[in-house]
């Protein structure tokens, strides 16, 4: 059974004359690393605030459709109840922190939990080192930088070890090499305790290679559903504005001129340069 | 110009945040800013229009000493954008928010409409120009905070983390825009960590780290050093990473540009053909 599935979804902000997003279906198994990507304000985040019923709950508006994650009506249950399944980390991490510490701020979903003293400990030590912010847990979380609240804001969803963990563009102020190891741990907690994943980026260079499943959405419609090897192989012109892989788009640039580099499309530079290599050499 | 010398800066909390840097960006430059969070590149930029003003060191923005004039004057001349833009967003609408500034400083009404059009339509915003900025993405929200500076036309810009949140058409146009602020003599500095956009402008680039500059040069030249990124916390842009790993086959290393590396790997196939 499908972790997180829509039907024919609607949703218009209160006060907004159209809907932000507009006949969404669509299924997240469990286990899966999801991409969601696509233009600035196709209604990416509008979906991601579906899934742990931010809409309609705060957000109030018109909803129409169903939206169903962990086989719960999210209409039904209010965020309080699915925060327990799914972890949302926001795309301003300045609109999720508050307490006094870091600390206090990643142990604060585990105390309203009612969780034992020492599992709180555990894991919010656990969170902290996993999101190399340890040192910075007697800090407040607003006197750090921007890449550092990031960590902050993923930490305290980590810590809650939901099923689902839904990450809005989560590195976008951090240093490529930070965002990498984030990205990193993110997909080891997918392959090791099978926590399913949803990324919303816009940076596939970075993010195309976690992925076994990625959804493209355009003006609050999705508009590519599937495998990211078979998706980003098509050489549809809407996909150049979603910014492929260089590595890709290079590949793709030497097919159109005649170069057989094979039938698998490479999603990273390592793939790329494999192929080239056994084509110099071959020759 | 903007002329820095020997710049210092501690922080009320006592963290040094600039440990001495030194650098003259000329009229028309287009500088990146790179380096790992921390390395004090928000920091330094904060002095270019006096937000922040040297503990030690002098800070020239055409000829004047950051300390002794307003942030009033200079940000008529050094337009800032903010990496989170609700730190600047504020009116209630898109149209109100990017005519404010323009309103402050005293601009004609006819002026102001031309310009907000001229803004609005720039940065693909003209149908939200009665939307409130705090609707829409956060990726359209940071193309608002632009807007709002680029209207009243200032001699230099400086842009902290301007490609967050932007799809890649988005990007596309900003590089473009760019190019154009250059060739009618402005000056750009940009604090980016996204290596692949500047491998599309190819800019000067400022490597920083600890609070001092570690690095200065052409994008293309820094952009392909593994030994000079590596202490800065920065990636290869996957053109550069190709390269490099093809490096022992004979092939050029210093290759950021995808059409440059089309027309190269066409070339070698070629020849190992015959």
């Amino acid at each position: 059974m499908a972790i997180i599935e829509t039907k024919n979804v609607a949703y218009t902000y209160p006060g907004a004359a159209n809907p932000s997003i507009s006949e969404v279906s669509m299924k997240v198994e469990k286990g899966e690393f999801v991409l969601i990507t696509g233009p600035s304000g196709c209604g990416k985040t509008t979906l991601c605030r579906c899934f742990n019923g931010l809409i309609p709950h705060f957000y109030q508006g018109e909803l129409k459709g169903e939206v169903t994650v962990s086989g719960m009506d999210v209409t039904q249950h209010q965020t309080h109840e699915m925060a327990k399944h799914v972890g949302l980390v926001f795309q301003n991490p300045e609109n999720q922190l508050f307490a006094l510490s870091v600390e206090k701020d990643v142990a604060f979903g585990l105390e309203n939990l009612g969780f034992a003293r020492e599992e709180m400990r555990k894991r919010v030590d656990w969170a902290l080192n996993l999101t190399d912010i340890y040192d910075l847990r007697e800090r407040s979380p607003h006197e750090v930088s921007g890449g550092q609240q990031q960590r902050v804001a993923i930490a305290a969803v980590l810590a809650m070890q939901p099923e689902i963990i839904v990450l809005d563009e989560p590195t976008s102020f951090l240093d490529p090499l930070s965002a990498e190891k984030i990205f990193d741990v993110i997909y080891e907690l997918n392959q090791k305790i099978g926590i399913t994943v949803v990324l919303v980026e816009h940076r596939l260079d970075l993010t195309a290679k976690y992925a076994n499943h990625i959804i493209i959405m355009d003006e609050g419609k999705v508009c590519f559903d599937g495998a990211p090897r078979e998706i980003l192989s098509t050489e549809e012109t809407r996909l150049i504005g979603v910014g492929i892989p260089k590595a890709t788009l290079l590949y793709q640039l030497l097919k159109k001129e005649g170069v057989n580099l094979g039938d698998v499309t490479p999603l990273s530079s390592d793939e790329l340069s494999a192929l080239l290599r056994g084509a110099l050499e071959a020759k | 110009m903007i002329e820095v010398e020997d710049v210092h800066y501690v922080y009320p909390n006592n963290v040094e945040a600039l440990k001495g840097v030194s650098l003259t960006v000329k009229d028309g430059e287009f500088v990146a800013i790179m380096g790992q969070n921390g390395a004090g590149k928000t920091t330094l930029v904060k002095h270019f229009n006096g937000l922040l003003k040297p503990t030690q060191g002098t800070v020239r923005v055409d000829g004047v000493n950051t300390k002794k004039t307003s942030i009033a004057t200079l940000a008529k001349n050094v337009g800032f954008v903010f990496q989170n833009p609700d730190h600047q967003l504020f009116s209630e609408t898109v149209e109100e928010e990017i005519s404010f500034a323009l309103k402050n400083f005293g601009f004609e009404a006819e002026v102001i409409e031309k310009r907000l059009d001229w803004a609005l339509n720039l940065l693909g915003l003209t149908q939200y120009r009665k939307t409130s900025p705090f609707l829409l993405s956060g990726g359209e929200r940071k193309r608002v905070a632009l807007a709002s500076v680029l209207a009243w036309d200032p001699q230099a810009l400086v842009l902290d983390e301007p490609t967050i949140g932007q799809d890649h058409e988005q990007k596309e146009r900003l590089r473009q825009f760019i190019v154009q602020m250059q060739a009618q003599g402005k000056t750009v500095v940009i604090v980016t960590h996204d290596v692949e956009f500047v491998a599309e402008c190819n800019p000067r680039v400022l490597l920083m780290k600890e609070g001092k500059i570690v690095a200065d040069g052409e994008g293309k030249e820094i952009l392909t050093s593994p030994e000079i990124l590596a202490q800065s916390s920065i990636v290869l842009p996957q053109i550069a990473q190709v390269f490099m790993q093809l490096e022992s086959l004979g092939l050029p290393r210093d290759v950021i540009d995808i059409y440059e590396a089309k027309e190269i790997l066409l070339k070698v196939l070629k020849e190992r053909r015959k």
